[in-house]
């Protein structure tokens, strides 16, 4: 049974702890303590049924916690009438822990924190390597959350919604450490899509497939990013693609669209070109209509421009840009590049300037300041009277407006 | 979720409200002083929210290469130079709103007269990881 097996049973023993009447703070705890001894016992004495096990030593955990904390009212209720152990509705409890865990009155990093920890199995030193925080300050933070939503009751109906914006953020965080959180948010979203039928569950799922599928293609061997546009597609994992357009079809044939599988669409008629310029861009263009239409947010609208100026000509770009906030992040990006596009070379390298100024990591950083870095150099080569289009905004100075680093 | 570094200057900021140098104060004003700050870094443990706090000595030195086969150069401290900085706490937080409120918190330690210094606290987000979703 390899690390994320064993994880897996995570969630459904912890619920069946939980359904029993187990306060969720020491039901977690027993289930770490637990998944600790099975790591310690397994693999010379691998048991027969490996979820039976876990749940039979987390119980007996929690009845030794529980009868060496006095404080604790229910204990003799709880320690006199120990259930049979045996096979409970174990998917429902995973759905009930995934609510719990997203629960609305979680602020999203205590939230991220309490999914990856009670839903994932990893330990507290995982998730504050993962997040590069100290490990006090991640048990504190797992813990408060826990106190938080210890009040909540374990049956109510939760909002599929709120789960699948933690495990979004999970997937979107980047990662660091030695738990690879993007494959972390995959294993949940696949386990969530086997608990509840929902179909911008399986949207999330395509959509964090569409994108993994291509990760390694987006970063050079020095760690810069590689554009779309620019990446070998043969990198891509086709089997990955295959999976997440199967899944997406799957749920957009269910007629009730929504925002993951929207951008999921995007994402898949990116993975559908076999080379760039084959990109589809005006079904694009259609998908941000829809997401336009779903989500009615600003960011949308500013990626939406650069379809537009893929599917119509930078022009067309620009005029959809131009009806957007200037103060939207990445809006300068946007317009350095579509004003590249447009011929605009001057203008370009000063916003790429401005927008690496902006950008909110390295990498992306980086990327932009090499734009425009790139950009100074072909006019300095080709000189202004070369430019047919400079448009006399053409301050050699505003170039060297690059961040020092 | 976001990292902001909260930074502390000795000098190259602008004047706090409460601007009497430390060694002006009485001993009892100092260790208040020096309790506010540790009951803040404790109270962000309880929160989740501490990363990292250290403080620097005011004096340092400039280093720099000078070609190949040679010793670095060394010069300073520079008297004239602007800025000088303290010391600094990492915090992660959920929103901006929560790092400028947690700055403010941090910018009432008690001063002289054990009132709060009003010190100017340069507040600096992190760059992030880069996001698995970027197009």
């Amino acid at each position: 049974m390899n690390d994320a097996q064993f994880r897996s049973l995570t969630p459904s023993v912890l619920g069946v702890l939980v359904r029993r009447g187990v306060d969720f703070a020491a039901a977690e705890d027993a289930v770490q303590d637990a998944l600790i001894e099975a790591v310690r016992v397994w693999p010379a004495d691998p048991p027969r049924d490996p979820r039976g096990w876990l749940i039979t030593v987390a119980w007996r955990r929690f009845l030794d916690s529980a009868r060496a904390d006095a404080a604790r009212r229910r204990r003799e209720d709880l320690v006199d009438e120990e259930p049979a152990p045996g096979p409970a509705a174990s998917e429902d409890d995973t759905l009930q822990l995934y609510f719990l865990c997203a629960h609305p009155s979680l602020t999203p990093s205590s939230a991220v924190a309490l999914t990856l920890r009670a839903v994932g199995g990893l330990t507290t030193r995982q998730i504050a390597q993962a997040y590069l925080v100290p490990e006090a300050t991640m048990a504190q933070r797992i813990s408060r959350a826990k106190r938080t939503v210890s009040g909540v009751r374990f049956d109510q109906p939760g909002n599929v919604a709120t789960v699948l914006r933690v495990l979004y953020l999970v997937f979107n965080e980047g990662y660091s450490g030695d738990v690879d959180l993007a494959a972390e948010a995959i294993r949940l979203t696949r386990q969530l899509a086997a608990a509840v039928d929902h179909p911008e569950v399986a949207g999330l799922l395509a959509l964090m497939l569409l994108h993994q599928a291509r990760r390694t293609a987006r970063t050079a061997t020095d760690g810069s990013l590689v554009p779309l546009a620019e990446q070998d597609r043969g990198r891509w994992n086709t089997r990955m693609i295959a999976e997440g357009v199967g899944i997406l079809q799957a749920a957009l044939a269910r007629d009730r669209l929504g925002e993951f599988q929207a951008q999921a669409a995007i994402a898949a008629l990116h993975a559908d070109a076999p080379t760039a310029a084959e990109t589809d861009w005006v079904q694009i263009v259609e998908w941000y209509d829809e997401l336009v239409r779903l989500t009615d947010s600003p960011v949308v609208r500013l990626n939406r421009a650069v379809a537009v100026g893929e599917a119509d000509g930078a022009r067309a770009g620009l005029a959809a840009l131009a009806t957007l906030d200037q103060a939207l992040p990445r809006y300068p990006a946007v317009a350095a590049y579509l004003h590249e596009r447009d011929g605009n070379l001057a203008t370009a390298a000063r916003l790429y300037a401005t927008a690496a100024h902006q950008a909110p990591n390295r990498a992306e950083r980086d990327h932009l300041t090499r734009s425009a870095a790139r950009l100074n150099a072909l006019r300095k080569i080709s000189g202004t009277s070369g430019d047919s289009h400079l448009d006399g905004d053409s301050s050699t100075g505003s170039g060297c407006d690059t961040p020092k680093h | 979720m976001a990292k902001y570094l909260l930074l502390k200057h000795y000098r190259g900021g602008p004047a706090a409200v409460n601007d009497v140098p430390m060694d002006q104060w009485t001993p009892e004003e100092i260790s208040a002083h020096m309790r506010y700050m540790r009951e803040f870094a404790a109270r962000l443990e309880g929160t989740g929210e501490f990363v990292d706090a250290q403080a620097l000595a005011p004096e340092g030195t400039f280093v720099r290469y000078d070609g190949e086969g040679r010793p670095p150069v060394t010069d300073g401290p520079f008297a004239e130079t602007k800025d000088l900085i303290a010391g600094w706490m990492v915090i992660d937080v959920d929103s901006y709103q929560r790092a400028v409120e947690l700055a403010g918190e941090l910018s009432a330690a008690p001063g002289a007269g054990g009132k709060p210094i009003h010190e100017w606290l340069e507040l600096r987000p992190f760059l992030q990881e880069t996001p698995t979703i970027t197009e």
